[in-house]
C-alpha cells in the first residue's frame, strides 16, 4: 500500500513535560484514520509537528515517499488545526484567494469548494460575521482548495451545535467517499467510530494501539439474553465453555463469548435444549467501552 | 518574490486600519511639503512663503525634505508592528504555515513589503523634491541638480532599517502595543547607555560608540538640516560648520543592523512552537 505519512520514534518535549513519546505509525492512502485520545494526550502536538508549526525534539517523519520536503508536501496536504484561523476583515472569497496564492492553486477552485461546503451565497460576507459552524466549514473549503491527497482535521466538530456537527460529518463522509485519505484527531469516540476505518489511540503521548477500528481489542462480542426459564438458561451457559464472563442484571443475562458464534447458531442451540428466549441481541463493545478498557489496562 | 509581496499587500490593503496608516505615512508628508512650498496668504494679513528662505533650492532641498519626511515613518512603523501582531492574534501565522508557506517565506514576504513601501516612499519624495527644486532654483543643469541626492538613498536605507527593527520587535513580543513600547524603551536605553558612557569615559568616545546603536545610527544617516540652513545664511560660517554628509560607514552600520534584525526574526520564528 502506498504510504502518505510515516512517523518514526517521534518525541516532543515542552520543558520537563513530554507531550509525545517515541511515537511511530504509518498513514496509508485511501483510509480514514482517527487519532483518539483524551485531552492533552499529544494529538494536536503530533499534528503540529508533521505540519511544520511545532519543532520536534527527536525522531523523524516522512511525507509520501520520503523524498519530498515538508514544504513541498504541505502543498499536497489540507489541514485544519483546532479553531478556524482566518483574517476577520476579509470576506470568505478574499481569504480563500490568499490561501490559493500560498498553495499555488488557480482561483477557479474557490467557488467550487465553497459549493461543496454550502457557503457559496455567503462568499462576499466578511469572515467575522460568520457563525462558528460556518467558520469551520470555510476552513474545510480552504483545506480542500488544492485537492489534497490527505486531509488532516483536528477536532473539527469542537464547539459546534448538533446541526453543525451533523453538517461537518456529512461533508467528511462525502470527502472520504471520493477516496481522499483523512486523518481525524478527536476525543469524541462516536465521531471516530462513525467516520474512521483505522485508529491510533494515544494516552499521555504514548501509542496504545494502532490498526483497524474493529480489531481494537480481541473480542468476539457478547449476547444479551432474556428468558422465562432463567435458571435453566444460566446452568446451560455455565456448562458451555464457549462462554466466559456471565452477568445478570435486571433479568437480562449478558454472556461474553470466548470464541466466535453467530446469533442463529446460538438460537438453534437454545432451541435444541428446550429453552425459549424472549430477548436475544448479539453486540460488540462500543468504541467507548473498548477505549476505556484499553486506556485502563495500562 | 512577487508572489510573497502580493500576499502581504493583500493582507495590508484589505485592512482598513493599516490602509489609513499607510496613507498617512506616505501621502501626508507630501501634502505637508507641497503645502509648505506654496505661497500662503493669511487673509491678507501676511504672506508665508517658506521658499523665500532658500530652503527649497538645490541641493539643500534633498536634505530638508528627506529629513522631514522621515519623521512620518512612525505611522508605517505601527503598520509593520501590527502586521506581525495581527498574524499572532488571529493565529493566521499558524494557518499560513500549515497552508504551505515556509517560515523563511513568511519573514521574506514581510521584508519585501518593507522594502517595497520604502522604495515607493523614496520615489515619491524624489519626484516631489525634483518638482519643488526645479520650481524654486534657477539651476537647470543635470549634474548640479543631483548634487546631494545621496540623501534619497540614505532616506530609503533609514526606512528599511527602522522597519526591520520594528519587524524584529513585533516578532519578539507578538503584540503590537508592546512592540511599540519596546521601541520607546530601546530609545531610552540608548540614551541611558550614552549617559553612562559619557560619565565613565569622555563625550567624544561616547559619541562614537553611540553612532553604532540601532536607533542612533539610523538617525545619523540624515543629520538635522537646521544648522546647514543657518550656515547658508550667516556670513561667518566657521562657528556652524558640521559634518552633515552621508558617509559609507553610516550606511554600513545601518545595513548591518538590518541584516541582524531580519535574520534574528527568522531565527526566532524557526525556533518557536506555534
Amino acid at each position: 500500500m502506498e504510504s502518505i505519512l510515516t512517523i518514526n520514534n517521534l518525541t516532543k518535549k515542552f520543558g520537563p513535560v513530554t507531550a509525545v513519546k517515541d511515537l511511530s505509525f504509518t498513514i496509508n492512502k485511501g483510509n480514514v484514520y482517527g487519532i483518539l485520545g483524551p485531552n492533552g494526550s499529544g494529538k494536536s502536538t503530533t499534528l503540529g509537528i508533521v505540519l511544520n508549526v511545532v519543532n520536534k525534539t527527536q525522531g523523524e517523519f516522512l511525507w509520501f515517499d520520503g523524498n519530498t520536503t515538508t514544504h513541498d508536501a504541505l502543498k499536497k496536504v489540507g489541514a485544519i488545526i483546532e479553531r478556524p484561523n482566518f483574517y476577520p476583515y476579509m470576506t470568505a472569497y478574499q481569504n480563500l484567494k490568499l490561501v490559493c496564492k500560498i498553495k499555488g492553486v488557480a482561483y477557479s477552485k474557490i467557488n467550487e469548494k465553497l459549493e461543496v461546503v454550502g457557503l457559496l451565497e455567503r462568499k462576499d460576507h466578511k469572515f467575522r460575521t460568520y457563525s462558528l459552524g460556518m467558520k469551520q466549514r470555510l476552513a474545510i473549503a480552504s483545506a480542500l482548495l488544492n485537492d489534497p491527497e490527505i486531509l488532516i482535521l483536528d477536532e473539527p466538530t469542537n464547539g459546534l451545535d448538533p446541526q453543525g456537527i451533523h453538517q461537518i460529518r456529512a461533508i467528511i463522509k462525502q470527502i472520504a467517499s471520493e477516496g481522499t485519505t483523512i486523518l481525524l484527531a478527536s476525543h469524541l469516540l462516536d465521531e471516530v467510530e462513525k467516520v474512521c476505518s483505522h485508529v491510533v489511540v494515544l494516552r499521555k503521548g504514548e501509542k496504545l494501539y494502532s490498526g483497524r477500528v474493529d480489531e481494537m481489542i480481541s473480542s468476539h462480542g457478547f449476547f444479551e439474553l432474556q428468558s422465562d426459564q432463567q435458571e435453566k438458561l444460566l446452568r446451560l451457559l455455565e456448562k458451555d465453555n464457549s462462554f466466559g464472563n456471565i452477568t445478570v442484571e435486571d433479568k437480562i443475562i449478558t454472556a461474553f463469548l470466548n470464541n466466535p458464534m453467530n446469533a442463529s447458531t446460538f438460537n438453534q442451540l437454545m432451541f435444541d435444549n428446550g429453552i425459549v428466549l424472549s430477548h436475544l441481541v448479539k453486540r460488540k463493545e462500543s468504541l467507548e467501552e473498548q477505549f476505556l478498557q484499553l486506556t485502563d489496562n495500562k | 518574490m512577487l508572489r510573497l509581496l502580493q500576499l502581504e499587500l493583500q493582507k495590508l490593503l484589505l485592512n482598513r486600519a493599516s490602509k489609513v496608516l499607510i496613507f498617512i505615512s506616505f501621502i501626508l508628508p507630501f501634502f505637508v511639503i507641497i503645502l509648505s512650498s506654496l505661497r500662503i496668504n493669511f487673509f491678507g494679513l501676511f504672506v508665508l512663503e517658506l521658499g523665500h528662505y532658500g530652503i527649497f533650492n538645490f541641493p539643500i532641498v534633498w536634505h530638508i525634505t528627506t529629513f522631514f519626511a522621515s519623521q512620518f515613518k512612525f505611522f508605517f512603523a505601527i503598520v509593520v508592528v501590527s502586521m506581525i501582531g495581527n498574524e499572532y492574534s488571529n493565529k493566521t501565522i499558524k494557518q499560513n504555515l500549515i497552508d504551505g508557506l515556509s517560515k523563511k517565506e513568511f519573514i521574506l514576504s514581510k521584508f519585501y513589503t518593507i522594502v517595497f513601501f520604502s522604495a515607493v516612499a523614496t520615489l515619491l519624495i524624489f519626484l516631489i523634491c525634483l518638482c519643488i527644486g526645479l520650481y524654486y532654483s534657477s539651476i537647470d543643469e543635470m549634474s548640479l541638480i543631483f548634487i546631494d541626492s545621496e540623501f534619497l538613498f540614505a532616506y530609503f536605507l533609514k526606512l528599511v532599517g527602522f522597519f526591520s527593527l520594528c519587524l524584529f520587535l513585533g516578532m519578539l513580543v507578538k503584540r503590537s502595543a508592546f512592540a511599540l513600547a519596546f521601541l520607546f524603551v530601546l530609545f531610552i536605553v540608548e540614551w541611558i547607555i550614552y549617559g553612562i558612557l559619557t560619565w565613565k569615559t569622555n563625550e567624544a568616545l561616547a559619541d562614537k560608540i553611540q553612532n553604532f546603536f540601532p536607533l542612533k545610527s539610523m538617525y545619523k544617516l540624515i543629520d538635522q538640516p537646521f544648522q546647514r540652513i543657518v550656515m547658508s545664511k550667516v556670513p561667518n560660517k566657521q562657528d556652524f560648520i558640521y559634518d552633515f554628509a552621508v558617509h559609507w560607514h553610516e550606511i554600513a552600520i545601518v545595513l548591518a543592523w538590518t541584516v541582524i534584525f531580519i535574520f534574528s526574526s527568522y531565527r526566532l520564528l524557526k525556533r518557536r512552537d506555534l
